[in-house]
């Protein structure tokens, strides 16, 4: 189509190149083997892959980062919580938290839509608000509902108090059922397969909605809201629709990366997961406007092999292991800045070209 | 006739407050003064519960007021607030660390602080400038990134006072540290009117007054003038002959100032300097107090700050006290995550002529 300069391509690619230098120094360092490492990495592409696909679906529809993917992770564990409570186990207790999660993810991504909505242009900010505000109302379900309102009866989950859940649920009765339904060993490496295909799943769901009437609309939404309305595509509905997608497939996810982890953290699991993901997401190489499949698995892989490898670095470096803890927080917040700079520059720098080529235009005319 | 026109005038105004009052500020109103009512009747201490209120608003008025600057010059709420705090962290503990104590200490601290407020201040101006339209958004993460940061340089820096270094490594800042002995009270401590339960911080309060004014001086100023027209029409103030980059590269060094000043103010009430990840959520309260004292996301006034910082910081120490003599049950913090997260969800989704 058109010729990309070799410039073009490291500044599309910086972001993974860096990753890709910071893992080859750290990883001899931290002295981790090769079998562990690769070990880890396959766990954690399992563990999080589902979350991170999430994402794809709004920045298709033009909206950004999606900032309130929490929403669907906090959907996700009121529906394990409750499974956890009713006492099923193993994969029907996964299947049954999936189909409790998915209303209420529907609702709060037909929420989060509506809100965003009145907010076009400061998507992502409204989004990453619209997290903390629906966490306050998730502690209130919580912390209070859960009990005199939605009863819980087993001690187990609930404070002492008589009200409200513990900050760890075990989830020991599905802990890895999923990613231990078809076991696979190779050379020492535990491969979850049955994850990988639900995975893999969503993945051709994902591919075939892009295909399908609603997802050529989205991306004619996410390329120009005006030019869409114009060509009769109810704009407003499409983009809750794409929120409501988003918040349900993070839901399904939350519940895949918390039957791997094997307990709730019931007030601080989901406050970290969009962070991480957006994180990892751009450190494979997408941008706000642009992100495909290929661009979450590299990430997945370069983001973690980091996650695993600084700590570990770190202390051999400094002999404090709280540098490479505190390291790690700070490229994933750097990534995301990172990322956001890049994307409102190139906004910018591709107004400013639209601008001059419609002065010349103009000029050209005005000779004629 | 002038008496007529005059009562016109007023009840407009009654109703022009009203509507720009907006709803949500009303119920926030409604349930403080609802509150204050109830105090009272559940055994909770009124004189004791508005110095808590006052001694509040002492602390965190000028983190408030460090929003107005950003807001005149149409760069949005600044989200960015833990740079400003950051700076003012290091002026702390560098005058701690260079022996300085009693309240000189603070007049240091401020000193030491605003060098590396104006630097970062203009860094983060000059990227903001560059990334114009997006700036919420980039200035929640420079916050974000700039304060883990931080986290590692807290531990690498050679600091070695022992008042705030870990007693066992000798090395690394502690988390917390006490200001005993310090500027802790410095400000509140000058001319503090104590009567009964009632206690106001008077210096305080007069250096937020001073800097409120100076504040209010300088928007009254050609350059002040000058930053109310970019915000509210950055293509008009160019054409005016206005220097846009420069004006809004101005306002955000004020506002990263004023957050360094800000958190330095807080502190001294406090007693204690909190440094890690202390200063990574700051921000939002500072933002909501100021969108509830009636702010929008392109105009701030002296009069936002100091409602918005009273009625705020109100409703944070009020709930607890009354909710648990009344119910037995502390919802505090939930309904204070939802009142202001809810309050900037709200200023965000209005529409606003000017920001884009």
């Amino acid at each position: 189509m058109k010729k990309t300069s070799i410039r073009d391509l490291v500044t599309r690619f910086s972001v993974p190149l860096m990753f890709v230098l910071i893992c080859a120094v750290c990883a001899p360092i931290s002295g981790l083997s090769p079998t562990y490492l690769i070990n880890e990495i396959v766990t954690r592409m399992g563990r999080n892959a589902f979350l991170i696909l999430s994402l794809l679906i709004p920045i298709m529809a033009g909206m950004g980062l999606n900032f309130s993917m929490t929403l669907g992770a906090m959907a996700g564990e009121i529906g394990l919580i409750l499974v956890c409570d009713w006492q099923i186990v193993g994969i029907p207790g996964m299947i049954l938290a999936m189909i409790i999660s998915v209303p209420i993810s529907a609702l709060l991504g037909l929420f989060c839509g509506k809100v965003l909505n009145m907010a076009k242009g400061r998507e992502m900010i409204t989004s990453y608000i619209i997290s903390f505000f629906i966490n306050g109302i998730y502690q209130l379900v919580v912390l209070y509902m859960m009990g005199p309102i939605i009863p819980i009866k087993h001690g187990s989950i609930k404070l002492p108090r008589g009200y409200g859940i513990r900050n760890t649920v075990s989830l020991l009765s599905m802990r890895q059922k999923l990613d231990n339904l078809i076991p696979l060993n190779i050379a020492g490496i535990k491969i979850p397969v049955a994850t990988f295909i639900v995975v893999f799943i969503l993945c051709i769901v994902i591919v075939r909605f892009r295909k399908t009437k609603l997802g050529q609309d989205m991306r004619a939404v996410g390329q120009d809201m005006e030019v869409a309305r114009d060509a009769g595509i109810d704009v407003e509905r499409t983009r809750i629709i794409s929120m409501i997608l988003s918040t349900v497939f993070a839901g399904i996810g939350m519940i895949i990366y918390l039957q791997n982890m094997g307990n709730i953290a019931t007030y601080s699991s989901h406050s970290q997961i969009g962070m991480f993901c957006i994180a990892a997401l751009l450190v494979g190489g997408a941008s706000v406007d642009k992100a495909s499949i290929g661009n979450v698995f590299l990430g997945i892989i370069l983001f973690h092999t980091m996650f695993i490898v600084a700590p570990k670095a770190g202390t051999v470096i400094t002999g404090d292991s709280m540098i490479g803890e505190y390291f790690r927080v700070f490229v994933s917040y750097a990534v995301i800045t990172v990322a956001l700079i890049m994307y409102e520059t190139g906004k910018r720098r591709a107004k400013s070209r639209e601008g001059q080529m419609l002065a010349q235009q103009q000029e050209v005319s005005d000779e004629d | 006739m002038s008496e007529q026109t005059q009562s016109i005038t007023i009840k407009e105004r009654v109703q022009n407050f009203i509507e720009d009052f907006g709803l949500p500020r009303l119920i926030i109103t409604g349930f403080l003064i609802l509150l204050l009512i109830i105090a009272p009747f559940v055994g909770a201490d009124l004189p004791t519960q508005i110095s808590n209120i006052i001694n509040r608003f002492s602390w965190n008025g000028i983190l408030v007021l460090a929003m107005v600057p950003m807001v005149h010059s149409g760069c949005g709420l600044n989200f960015g607030l833990p740079l400003g705090i950051i700076s003012g962290l290091l002026g702390a503990t560098l005058s701690i660390e260079l022996g300085f104590t009693g309240p000189f200490s603070f007049v240091m601290a401020a000193l030491l602080a605003t060098p590396f407020a104006l630097v970062f201040g203009s860094v983060y101006g000059w990227l903001l400038n560059k990334i114009k339209g997006g700036e919420m958004m980039i200035a929640t993460y420079v916050g974000f990134s700039s304060v883990s940061l931080m986290c590692m340089m807290w531990l690498l820096l050679p600091y070695h006072s022992p008042n705030m270094v870990w007693g066992m490594a000798g090395k690394g800042l502690r988390t917390t540290i006490s200001l005993e002995g310090y500027y802790t009270q410095a400000l509140a401590n000058i001319l503090q009117i104590n009567i009964g339960n009632l206690s106001i911080p008077t210096g305080a309060i007069l250096f937020f007054a001073i800097l409120a004014f100076a504040m209010w001086a300088f928007l009254h100023t050609k350059t002040g003038t000058a930053m109310t027209a970019v915000g509210s029409n950055p293509d008009f103030a160019r054409s005016a002959g206005i220097n846009v980059d420069r004006i809004r590269l101005i306002s955000v060094v004020m506002s990263t100032w004023l957050a360094a000043i800000g958190i330095l103010v807080y502190e001294q009430g406090f007693g204690f300097v909190q440094l890690y990840m202390a200063p990574f959520y700051m921000a939002l309260p500072a933002v909501s107090a100021i969108l509830i004292g009636g702010a929008t996301v392109n105009k701030a006034t002296i009069t936002n700050v100091i409602v918005g910082t009273i009625l705020f910081q109100g409703i944070v120490t009020m709930t607890p006290t009354v909710m648990n003599n009344m119910i037995h049950l502390d919802m505090s913090e939930v309904i204070r995550i939802v009142v202001s997260n809810g309050m900037i969800l709200y200023a965000l989704t209005r529409k606003t002529e000017g920001t884009k």
